[in-house]
């Protein structure tokens, strides 16, 4: 560098007066803008070929969207989804407090639960339920097979599933509660039940909802795996219809349409449950 | 006068690390003891044992008569039930260095909330009571805040506050300055010595050797898990008898 250009960069730089009323142009961001346009124009191309390609038959989707035995289909998904969240959370519960216990049988218990019934893929799983007659014919005097019916091995398997990861999710959620919130609690003579509901699971519901919520959409659409069973759920409704009619594609428009729109809603409530349970947070100030 | 907290011989060790070495020690009613120490010298310990946070694992502790995490039958002390124990406690006030309070509740709820579940007061009366100690630590206004959004000092006044809520007879602050911005440690040691003046018992662990001076009936010096000496501050403070105060005095002032 020489000398020269040394002392001029080194001088004050040679700001005017009214140095405050100068405009700031922001840097230009070419990259950016080519890749928006790319992307826009290649989601126009995707949505024109989708709309106008006959074959997915919009009007058959129209006319399936609603019909009974589609409704019917959903109906079970979603109340079937609700009851394996609400059952597998409870359970998950349960073994999340066993695992945090001091009683060193419960803790290797819950460990266990959570490493077999992870380790089982969920078709497996429902399959050996299904036929678990061939293991045990007769259960307390009543044929097994009358006991397990599709809807009972799907509510099962299903939440057995649920819970061993709704365990490490609970868990998860208590440890990241301050240890210091349950001394502040003991020392105030707050009840063991009291510093659980009121201090620690409000709390640990900061950290619970965005897994869970992501296992709720999860589960709903993991519910379809119970159509191997024959359980009429959405997706075994649509296929009904379209092994008659063979209008395959629409149908699975109809189911798929379906799951985006209740995926879309529970997005939406996990919103403001989020919202609830940031009172208080720095965040949210 | 009347001794509210009797400390006999007590000893705790943590796994293999012996942290409280026989301490005895005794705290008469309306008097203020502040434990002075190095840090690891088991002061958090000791006043964790006066209300049952930490078991004893020797020696025995009473709080107004009655013994702490124990009942006494013939030469054997039976721990208590949890619900005794909690009871006990709802008759010690405990402050933190960390304020811990609740964060996902307003001011308001912080202080009611054990008056309401741990004693059964009615909701009204809780609130009302709870109204009148936030206007006692100058924070009236607040009730409706969330501890995340006070300052550090106006957090600790609150934790006072929840903790004076339970009308104890005795009331234990760990360190209560030492989490605090400099120019907050005032505030919060005005509301300390208030309570002092208007005869509150209370144990203070801290390092604010102005505090002890003006408020202290007893300073206590604690050095790895036992008291090294004990007395009026002028004494303790300013004639240490011991080396090991003398350094600890040096390095603090
Ligand atoms: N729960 C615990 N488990 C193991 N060690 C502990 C525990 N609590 C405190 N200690 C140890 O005990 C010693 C005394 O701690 P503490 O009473 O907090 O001292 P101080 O409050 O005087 O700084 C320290 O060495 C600390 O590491
Ligand atoms: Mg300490």
């Amino acid at each position: 560098m020489s000398s020269d250009t040394l002392a001029k960069t080194s001088a004050a730089p040679d700001i005017p007066e009214q140095a405050d009323s100068l405009r700031i142009v922001p840097q230009r961001r070419l990259g950016q803008w080519t890749a928006a346009v790319a992307v826009l124009v290649l989601l126009g191309l995707a949505v024109t070929s989708v709309v106008r390609n006959k074959a997915f038959q919009w009007g058959v989707v129209g006319d399936y969207f609603t019909s009974d035995s589609v409704l019917r289909g959903l109906w079970l998904t979603l109340w079937l989804t609700a009851v394996v969240m609400v059952l597998g959370f409870a359970l998950g519960t349960l073994l999340a407090a066993a695992r945090l216990s001091a009683n060193p049988v419960l803790r290797s218990v819950s460990w266990g639960y959570v490493w077999l019934f992870r380790s089982i893929p969920i078709l497996v799983q429902l399959l050996l339920w299904f036929n678990i007659g061939a293991l045990y014919p007769e259960l307390l005097g009543v044929k097994t097979v009358n006991l397990f019916t599709p809807i009972a091995v799907a509510i099962i398997g299903l939440t057995l599933h649920e819970a061993a990861y709704a365990a490490e999710v609970v868990r998860g959620g208590i440890l990241s509660v301050d240890r210091g919130q349950i001394e502040a609690a003991q020392a105030l003579g707050l009840s063991r039940w009291r510093r659980w509901w009121r201090i620690v699971l409000p709390q640990a519901m900061r950290s619970i909802v965005p897994p869970a919520g992501n296992m709720l959409i999860g589960t709903l659409k993991g519910t379809s795996i119970i159509s191997v069973i024959a359980v009429q759920d959405l997706l075994f409704s649509v296929q009904l219809v379209y092994h008659r009619t063979y209008q395959v594609i629409p149908l699975l428009m109809v189911a798929t349409l379906w799951y985006t729109v209740v995926t879309s809603v529970l997005g939406l409530g996990q919103y403001y449950v989020e919202k609830h349970y940031a009172r208080g947070s720095e965040r949210t100030r | 006068m009347t001794v509210m907290v009797d400390i006999r011989s007590v000893h705790k060790s943590f796994g293999p690390l012996e942290v409280l070495k026989g301490i005895d020690l005794a705290v008469r009613t309306g008097e203020v003891t502040v434990i002075l120490g190095p840090s690891g010298s088991g002061k958090s310990t000791l006043l964790r044992t006066i209300n049952h946070l930490e078991k004893v694992d020797r020696g025995r502790i009473s709080v107004d008569g009655s013994l702490v995490g124990y009942r006494r039958s013939g030469d054997k002390l039976y721990e208590l039930r949890e619900r005794e124990i909690l009871r006990q406690r709802t008759r010690i006030g405990f402050v933190f260095q960390n304020f811990n309070l609740f964060p996902h509740l307003t001011v308001l709820d912080n202080i009611v909330e054990a008056p309401v579940s741990a004693l059964k007061r009615p909701r009204k009366d809780a609130v009302e009571a709870a109204r009148a100690l936030l206007d006692r630590v100058g924070l009236a206004d607040k009730a409706d805040a969330y501890p995340k959004q006070l300052s550090g000092g106006q957090q600790q006044r609150v934790a006072i506050a929840r903790a004076l809520a339970l009308e104890p007879k005795l009331l234990l602050f760990d360190e209560p300055t030492s989490a605090l911005d400099p120019e907050l440690v005032g505030e919060v040691l005005d509301v300390i010595k208030d309570l002092a003046h208007q005869g509150t018992t209370m144990i203070v662990v801290t390092h604010e050797i102005g505090f002890a001076r003006e408020v202290a009936d007893t300073v206590v010096f604690m050095d790895d898990g036992r008291i090294v000496e004990q007395g009026a501050p002028g004494d303790v403070l300013d004639r240490p008898r011991h080396e090991r105060t003398r350094s600890f005095l040096s390095k603090v002032l």
